[in-house]
């Protein structure tokens, strides 16, 4: 089984094939007509001329696009960073879980998986909304304290939970929970934890252990649970078309936009390629940090 | 973009964006019904039949298969544009699609709808003569008509202070009446068009400058707006997320009869509005045009026309399955506005896809 592949080569020839065709046929081609077409124009209703120009990026670099680009980063760092504060405890108390319990946590944490996104959603809908679940509760609990004290708190306002950024957020962060805790978890369960007694021993805090052993052990899962969470949330569409407000633009729903209601593919194709172009930078940018702590180490 | 039929817009809503976020592809059932040939000649007895949701009556496709022998299958979009984006991949395998009035233009100049031979659709007799050749769709080359309807506004009327009827545009567009308990249609035609209407411009004369204008105003006004919404705003209105929505006539028509509190309404601003008409068309290579046409002449009958209308609760253009109403459907106000309200509505005409490029980007703009 130890063989290099130099010489198996007409196995790993076979080996490769079926995923290097569905690759190329399935992905790269599709993905090289949409990059052919962001150089392309309109001709009439249907018809799309390749003409090499560059009029659709510069239309996409815009400032009107480019403040919705930024936005959208916006809206993806903080999800990301939400999903980070969160996630980390969680992955932690995990790894520490006893070990019957760990299969069950790991179960609970994949759950959402097996319900469509969009259903989740319409599900955080019924939560949030106006006449949702929180401000049912709240409405209960405000009615009591005014019963109790002779109306002190005066007339009741529904929280604005939902049709605004914070909705956005709070359900970006709902559906991307899982894909930062997982990586993050499989870093941390493979920790050697006989470092975190000697910090320990050795007169540490716990939060000092944490932050100075735990934290940069665990970097790499770090990067990739960021990277992971990142992509989708700065692509997603769905979130922000049914929970965000009168504001809610992302730039999924531009590009959404151009090849539906605007019926401008060229266009669409080219916002679509620069979100492609970010989501390469962002990987290489991982790819440095994961890079940096082994050049250091050595 | 309209009629999202009446309503169940959720159910709509949901296989729309679900189809678009996950790219189900509905066209995939026409791959396996074209693999099929039948006897040179005859067409196999299938149909297959792309509409709004809930946009036809319960019983009419069963129906059509006992009268016929023929098989529908209906599969449900939710927009015109994504109709359109369907169509214009091509080989979708549908044989009869329901765009509205300016997308049938949109489509025929396209190239991508069959001319209607109108020796097999005899049941054109039944039809209001004054529909026979709209500026969209001249001598009905490619259209039959099906339904028609207004957008205007639903409101909650004990949201309303006492006695009040929003009875102009001004308060989605211009006012902050209603902070925060507005939502607008997301659509940027018939926004941009609707705006227009409200600062007295006809919606057939908007120019960039009107667009500017439209622009600047729901720019100001975006603070006190809600939502834009994506054809649900019934659902909002009847959650009490809002008090008051852009929407269409029959998609109110529906709110109103599920409310068991009466506290719903609908009403046509008195500027005036913007009318739809949707349309039963066959696709330029639809695999199945003969079976097609029958289905076509079949909808036109009077009494499976007039069951349709009652049941979805649009307005028909079919004089003949009319008669066949009941009274309460034919004196709804909601679906057949009185003639000084129709005076002042106009159909909106197709004006070529930079025209959509500008709205679009307007509203973009507007969103961000």
């Amino acid at each position: 089984m130890e063989q290099s592949w130099r010489q198996a080569k007409s196995m790993f020839a076979a080996m490769l094939s079926v995923p290097l065709f569905w690759l190329v046929v399935f992905f790269m081609v599709p993905l090289g007509i949409v990059w052919l077409y962001s150089f392309g124009e309109n001709r009439g209703l249907v018809d799309i001329a390749f003409t090499g120009t560059w009029s659709n990026y510069a239309r996409a670099l815009e400032w009107d696009n480019l403040a919705i680009f930024l936005k959208s980063i916006g809206i993806a760092a903080i999800t990301t960073a939400l999903c980070l504060v969160i996630g980390f405890p969680v992955a932690l108390a995990i790894t520490f879980a006893p070990e019957k319990v760990k299969p069950w946590l790991l179960l609970l944490i994949m759950l959402p998986f097996w319900t469509n996104l969009l259903i989740r959603t319409y599900a955080l809908i019924a939560v949030l909304r106006e006449q949702g679940y929180i401000n049912m509760g709240y409405h209960w609990g405000f009615d009591i304290v005014n019963g109790l004290t002779g109306g002190a708190l005066g007339e009741f306002h529904a929280l604005p939970l939902m049709y605004n950024n914070f909705a956005v957020v709070f359900g970006l962060v709902f559906v991307n929970l899982p894909f930062m805790i997982l990586p993050l978890y499989s870093t941390l369960d493979r920790l050697d934890r006989s470092l975190l007694e000697a910090s320990l021993d050795l007169g540490a805090g716990h939060i000092r252990t944490l932050f100075n052993v735990v934290v940069p052990m665990a970097g790499a899962g770090i990067a990739s649970g960021i990277l992971i969470t990142f992509i989708p949330a700065l692509g997603s569409y769905l979130t922000p078309d049914l929970l965000g407000g009168a504001d809610a633009l992302m730039i999924a729903n531009v590009i959404e936009a151009q090849f539906k209601r605007a019926n401008n593919w060229p266009f669409g194709a080219a916002l679509s390629f620069l979100l492609v172009y970010m989501t390469f930078i962002a990987i290489a940018v991982q790819g440095l940090i994961e890079r940096k702590p082994a050049g250091s180490r050595s | 973009m309209s009629a999202n039929g009446f309503n169940k817009s959720r159910r709509s809503l949901l296989a729309a964006t679900g189809a678009a976020a996950i790219g189900i592809s509905f066209g995939g059932l026409s791959a396996c019904s074209q693999g099929k040939k039948a006897a040179a000649g005859a067409e196999e007895p299938k149909l297959n039949f792309y509409n709004w949701d809930t946009y036809i009556a319960e019983n009419t496709l069963g129906d059509f298969e006992k009268a016929s022998g023929i098989k529908v299958s209906m599969t449900n979009f939710a927009t015109n544009d994504e109709l359109f984006a369907k169509m214009k991949t091509g080989k979708t395998g549908y044989d009869v699609i329901v765009p509205s009035n300016d997308f049938v233009t949109q489509l025929a100049q396209a190239n991508l709808l069959l001319p209607l031979d109108k020796a097999k659709l005899p049941n054109f007799k039944n039809i209001d003569p004054g529909v026979m050749s709209p500026d969209y769709d001249p001598d009905r080359k490619y259209s039959v008509p099906y339904t028609w309807l207004t957008l205007g506004l639903g409101y909650r009327k004990s949201k309303m202070p006492k006695g009040f009827v929003p009875d102009s545009w001004k308060y989605v567009f211009d006012s902050d009446m209603f902070k925060g308990r507005i939502a607008l249609l997301s659509e940027s035609g018939d926004l941009v068009r609707l705006g227009a209407k409200y600062l007295g411009y006809s919606v057939n004369a908007v120019t960039p400058e009107v667009v500017a204008q439209v622009e600047a105003m729901l720019k100001k006004q975006k603070p006190n707006i809600k939502a834009f919404h994506s054809d649900n705003g019934q659902d909002m209105l009847i959650a009490g997320d809002v008090d008051l929505v852009i929407e269409y006539n029959g998609d109110m028509m529906q709110a109103i009869a599920d409310d068991k509190d009466k506290d719903l309404a609908y009403i046509v601003p008195k500027e005036g509005t913007q009318l739809n008409a949707d349309c039963l068309c066959i696709p330029v290579d639809a695999p199945r045009p003969d079976n097609a046409h029958k289905f076509l002449n079949y909808i036109m009958e009077p009494q499976v026309g007039a069951q349709i209308a009652e049941f979805i609760g649009y307005a028909t253009p079919n004089l003949a399955a009319k008669a066949l109403t009941s009274p309460e459907y034919q004196n709804n106000p909601n679906i057949f506005p009185p003639a000084d309200v129709m005076a002042k509505c106009e159909y909106a005409a197709f004006q070529g896809a930079e025209k959509a490029q500008l709205y679009d980007a307007a509203m973009t703009r507007v969103k961000a």
